[in-house]
């Protein structure tokens, strides 16, 4: 899923301090299973808002409301209302969300309320972890489902870097060593023989250091262009 | 063309001792110059470090430039942390340009560490295929893309390094036999204050034949004082300073003594540890010590080859 995280309270409020009709707009998708731009959150940054206004002499108008997902137009269109009322609306969703937002209602700013952080998943409740980066070229299977291009602090290829010590990333103790995890996976897979080749650099152009991607399916498509 | 001083002096057999020089937050090398002139007669050449700790300084590449107008020869560093292979590469034939022939391919501190937390780390082509790269470039005359150099390059003496003190320990071996598959002619080992644990990874290296097939430099550096022990100790990434040794330095009345007395006895077993070719010392703040060190440890005076 798309792990994000509330942006602090005092930037959402100054990122609408010269607006007095505001809609907060959560998402029904990843944001809401990771507790942070769901319904819930989209009332609750609604409630503090209106309470930080009027505290501040300045009172405004919020509204809440979640749809069931943020990042495709067709579900933009249950909160038409609510947008067409509202000078500005702060999206919960992820910076797709909102973007998407932007484009769909063009007229009206959407400012984001959530800084988007990873793709990853709840590791435990409240807990969630960075896993993959989107790098269009998929190796995973070479390295038993452990991502080394994600989650190795830099990215290598060919086994871990001399800081890796007692199963932990030089970076942080919290940090595990994507190697040492792919080490111990080989051996449980009596694969360790793999760690001896030498993985020829990336080719990086398939994923955004090749520019921006744009993902067409003939086989799917229906506007004929 | 001929081979680098620190080729010569190992291919002849030559127990090799190779010196660090920490280039400054400044342009100013006036006083990196005088360190590099007083170990001039007891090391074969200087490694430059590239950014160490991921703190900006003055370009490993720079003052190699500096030290071969001096008529030194230096080591230089280059990491992969701060450059793509565009840049890696043309740096590498910038530096050939002026005569550098001695490269270390390393992966580099992360960026986190040091006074630029706020910047990307590249890491577009790790530290092993950065020297299979050089590898290429050098013998094969060919970039990482494919396309063809306009002219061959000269002989160049390509190191790495290697860290006996990481994890995990047993594969640590397998990653030196590894490095020497992706090109590495000479390796450098972090600073050995576990002798006990080198000496482990170095029967395996030598169970698996491959000190017959690299150069193995072991990494000695003297420490100063027990707060530089500790500090290695806890907030250096990949190393082991053993509690004993602090215990030793904390029982010397002259810690600094100590501390060079610690370092000669290092480099004394490491010239009886079979497979061990040379030492690489690396005295980064405090150079001055470097020729005593060299001396005591009976390596002077350092042969002059034609």
């Amino acid at each position: 899923m798309i792990v994000g995280e509330r942006k602090p309270f005092p930037k959402i409020l100054q990122s609408v301090e010269n607006y007095e009709k505001i809609l907060v707009l959560g998402c029904g998708e990843c944001v809401t299973v990771c507790m942070a731009g769901g319904d819930k959150e989209a009332k609750e940054t609604a409630l503090a808002l209106s309470i930080a206004r009027k505290r501040a002499g300045k009172p405004v108008a919020v509204e809440s409301k979640t749809v069931e997902r943020q990042c495709e137009f067709e579900y933009l269109e249950a909160a038409r209302r609510q947008v067409e009322a509202a000078e500005v609306v702060i999206s919960l969703a992820c910076g797709v969300g909102v973007q998407a937002m932007n484009m769909h209602f063009a007229d009206k700013l959407t400012v984001p309320g959530l800084n988007t952080t990873f793709m990853g998943m709840p590791l435990r409740q409240g807990v969630w972890t960075e896993n993959c980066l989107g790098c269009g070229d998929c190796v995973l299977d070479l390295t038993l489902g452990i991502c080394p291009i994600t989650r190795c602090s830099k990215s290598m290829f060919n086994g871990p870097c001399g800081g890796s010590q007692e199963g932990k990333c030089e970076v942080s103790k919290e940090v595990d060593c994507a190697w040492q995890l792919i080490y111990d996976r080989l051996i449980k897979m009596d694969m360790l023989e793999r760690m001896e080749v030498i993985h020829p650099p990336k080719d990086w152009s398939a994923s955004h250091h090749g520019s921006v991607r744009t993902s067409v399916r003939e086989d799917v498509r229906i506007d004929g262009q | 063309m001929t081979a680098s001083n620190l080729q010569k002096m190992l291919d002849r057999g030559n127990f090799a001792v190779s010196g660090e020089l920490g280039p400054p937050k400044s342009a100013d090398l006036s006083t990196l110059k005088h360190h590099a002139h007083d170990m001039r007669n007891h090391v074969d050449s200087y490694n430059i470090t590239d950014n160490q700790t991921a703190i900006v300084r003055t370009s490993s590449i720079g003052v190699a430039a500096t030290l071969i107008q001096m008529g030194l020869e230096p080591n230089v560093q280059m990491t992969v942390r701060d450059r793509n292979r565009i840049c890696l590469q043309s740096d590498l034939l910038g530096a050939v340009s002026f005569g550098v022939r001695n490269f270390l391919c390393l992966q580099g501190d992360h960026a986190k560490f040091g006074n630029e937390p706020g910047s990307k780390n590249v890491n577009d082509v790790d530290s092993m295929q950065w020297l299979q790269a050089v590898k290429k470039m050098r013998d094969e005359g060919i970039f990482i893309g494919g396309d063809k150099l306009e002219h061959p390059l000269p002989p160049l003496f390509l190191g790495a390094v290697v860290n006996p003190f990481a994890d995990p320990f047993e594969y640590r071996p397998y990653r030196l036999a590894k490095k020497i598959a992706a090109g590495a002619q000479f390796v450098q080992t972090q600073c050995i204050f576990d002798i006990d644990r080198f000496e482990r990874w170095m029967t395996k290296v030598r169970e698996l034949g491959l000190h017959k097939k690299v150069y193995i430099l072991g990494g000695v550096t003297p420490i100063k004082s027990i707060g530089a022990a500790r500090y290695m100790q806890s907030n250096v990434a990949g190393m082991i300073v053993p509690e004993a040794l602090i215990t030793r330095l904390k029982g010397a009345q002259d810690k600094k003594r100590e501390g060079i007395n610690i370092a000669v006895e290092t480099i004394q077993r490491l010239r009886e540890t079979e497979g061990v070719a040379g030492v690489h010392v690396m005295a980064i703040a405090w150079e001055e010590v470097v020729p005593e060190i060299v001396e005591r440890a009976g390596l002077y005076p350092r042969p002059v080859l034609s």
